[in-house]
């Protein structure tokens, strides 16, 4: 049997050599040794993108591309298809998680400088991809033809006919149709289901392609490349393979295990994953009171309301996405991680990630004066992070860059600055608090008794 | 023979190559990218809608569907005809020069008949159907709302005569679209006359 094994292994590698290329990119391929828990989003993405397929596959099979039978087609699959329900809030549930992970891997991103030289092209793929994953995921959400499903597309195609001269052809070419219609829906199925994750899956490969050659960043934001023992390996790196496919392994039994209990107990995510007002079919006649995009759309969507104008709206939320592209070109600070970087940059970003979950945020809200000023003001936060980072980034004072990497995480006590010696206060002070009195206290008091 | 490689004419034939090789591709591009316009049957389906308004009271709207778009239909008070002119200094475009409407509704009423209102229920923005409040100084829209419609999704505000309100993201009037008055009381949404 073993021998057998080992002839048809040769026969194998003397036509493809499967083995050879698993061994370069698996046993072979050194990663730094100090990956921290943000590292683990890219193969979590590479997951919930399986997902994706796998589910989307199977209701393609029973979901009908039709005005007049999509609606009724997908509760067809929520209640006569057998599991179909499942295979459903899994398809649904991972859209949404596709863009939890999506972002908590460009916020990585940002934070350690992994868009910097060599990994521009790297970056710009992933940025790729992520515009492509909200094509996939708007057009997705037509597919149900409910009244979010038809207002939202509504909106997003009507952006298009903001353009000047040639707008308002351009959205009827794109629709099919002088509304949304029938020809709309069927023509975002087709795309939905074969152009978009096509393209998505070539570009997964560009991504990982770029990512083997130039290896990956580390929270050090050092190369690792440019210490390497007598062979040639790098110092400080371990292979990929058992290293970090274990570790891999690990989180995505975690994460497996929120997504089922998202799935199981909370599949509407009490309106954010699955609106409302899509449990009703498409009305051409009515508006939904409250329209909003789902929730990974809404900071971009706030920026879109914020400008009191209906080309500068869409020119400004056009500019949102634009200027994360430009992002290395942007930060001329050579330091890549946050640990270095001057706290001009960290107090930048934290505005940066304030203002960004602020729009996401009032993007569920309906339009009110208030929501509306805080919309602006959180749009020029977010703007002025990129336009001035030429600025910033250039003027900065970093802090020595160690020469080999150092931890995953920085342990409280070597931190820098007042508000981690705050914190440390803190726990000590909760040293001496008798928390189980208390918490004992606090369950009999809720059982109703004493 | 290797030294008679002429690599000039290679790189023409190459070139030529390319660019014949482009323009067809760019002519097949042409039926792949047409089919995805409307249809002949879609771009059939405009057919004019008839209205019968004989029931209408007065500050009621109805909504008719015309080529797949809500059509309103409102009566307008003698009290609501007088607010429009009051509004001129408030809304954008006070007298639709920038706007959509068949010349006999280019007047102060943007209306054939002063008090039949008849628009097309999509905003000018980015293609809601506003919601129609016709009460006075309600809470959320502020003491000095005259009623008109209201957008939920951006926040467009409109007169009564459809005209879009300053500071808001709307840029033009609500579209009137091209009617007339068939009789009395009824009206045909989509030929501006009989022959038209």
């Amino acid at each position: 049997m073993n021998r057998r094994g080992d002839a048809f292994r040769e026969w194998l590698d003397e036509r493809l050599p499967i083995g050879q290329f698993l061994e370069d990119q698996l046993l072979k391929y050194y990663a730094p040794k100090n990956f921290n828990f943000l590292y683990f989003f890219g193969s979590l993405a590479l997951l919930v993108l399986v997902n994706q397929i796998a589910t989307g596959i199977i209701l393609a099979m029973h979901y009908k591309p039709d005005a007049k039978l999509a609606f009724d087609s997908v509760e067809y699959i929520m209640r006569d298809v057998d599991w179909g329900w499942l295979i459903r809030y899994m398809h649904s549930t991972g859209a949404s998680l596709f863009f939890v992970v999506i972002y908590m891997h460009m916020f990585r991103g940002l934070f350690y400088g992994s868009f910097k030289k060599p990994r521009e092209l790297l970056w710009l793929f992933g940025m790729v991809i992520f515009v492509l994953l909200m094509g996939e995921a708007f057009m997705g959400y037509l597919l149900p033809w409910g009244q979010m499903s038809y207002w939202g597309a509504q909106v997003i195609i009507s952006l298009f006919g903001a353009i000047p001269v040639i707008g308002e052809d351009l959205a009827t070419w794109i629709r099919g149709d002088y509304v949304i219609a029938d020809a709309t829906l069927n023509r975002f199925f087709s795309l939905h289901v074969i152009a978009i994750p096509l393209a998505i899956i070539g570009l997964v490969v560009l991504h990982l392609a770029a990512l083997r050659t130039v290896g990956s960043n580390n929270p050090d934001g050092i190369e690792i490349k440019k210490n390497r023992d007598l062979v040639g390996i790098p110092k400080d790196g371990i292979p990929f393979h058992p290293y970090y496919t274990v570790k891999d392994l690990y989180v995505a039994g975690l994460f497996m295990a929120i997504f089922a209990w998202i799935v199981f107990y909370s599949p509407e995510m009490g309106g954010l994953f699955l609106e409302h007002p899509n449990f009703d079919p498409a009305d051409p006649m009515k508006t939904p009171e409250h329209i909003q995009p789902v929730w990974y759309f809404t900071p971009f969507y706030s920026i879109l309301r914020a400008i009191p104008s209906k080309l500068g709206g869409v020119v400004a939320m056009g500019a949102s996405i634009v200027v994360l592209f430009l992002l290395p070109w942007l930060d001329r600070c050579p330091v890549k991680s946050v640990r270095y970087r001057s706290p001009l940059f960290k107090i930048a970003l934290t505005a940066f990630v304030i203002s960004f979950l602020g729009l996401g945020v009032l993007g569920t809200k309906p339009v009110t004066e208030l929501y509306t000023m805080m919309a602006r003001g959180f749009s020029v936060v977010y703007f002025a992070f990129f336009l001035l980072m030429p600025i910033f980034s250039s003027v900065e004072i970093t802090q020595p860059v160690p020469e080999r990497l150092t931890e995953s995480v920085v342990p409280l006590s070597q931190r820098k600055g007042f508000q981690w010696r705050l914190i440390e206060e803190g726990i000590r002070a909760l040293e001496h608090v008798p928390v189980r009195y208390y918490l004992n206290n606090l369950l009999a008091r809720l059982r109703g008794k004493n | 023979m290797m030294s008679g490689v002429d690599n000039d004419k290679r790189r023409f034939l190459t070139q030529a190559a390319g660019a014949v090789g482009a323009v067809g591709t760019g002519f097949l591009a042409v039926p792949f990218l047409s089919s995805m316009k409307p249809s002949a049957k879609a771009e059939a389906l405009g057919a004019p809608v008839e209205v019968d308004i004989a029931k209408l009271e007065p500050g009621q709207r109805i909504v008719v569907l015309w080529r797949g778009k809500p059509v309103w239909v409102l009566k307008r008070t003698p009290e609501t005809l007088q607010t429009i002119p009051e509004l001129d200094g408030e809304v954008l475009d006070p007298r639709s020069d920038q706007s959509d409407q068949p010349l006999s509704s280019k007047n102060e009423a943007r209306s054939i008949r002063p008090e039949i209102f008849v628009a097309v229920g999509v905003c000018t923005h980015l293609g809601c159907s506003p919601v129609f409040r016709p009460e006075i100084a309600p809470a959320d829209l502020g003491a000095d709302w005259k009623g008109g419609f209201f957008c939920p999704c951006h926040g467009s505000k409109f007169d009564l005569a459809g005209r879009v309100y300053k500071g808001v993201p709307a840029p033009v009037n609500l579209e009137i679209p091209p009617y007339y008055f068939a009789s009395e009381n009824r009206i045909v949404v989509g030929l501006e006359g009989e022959k038209a």
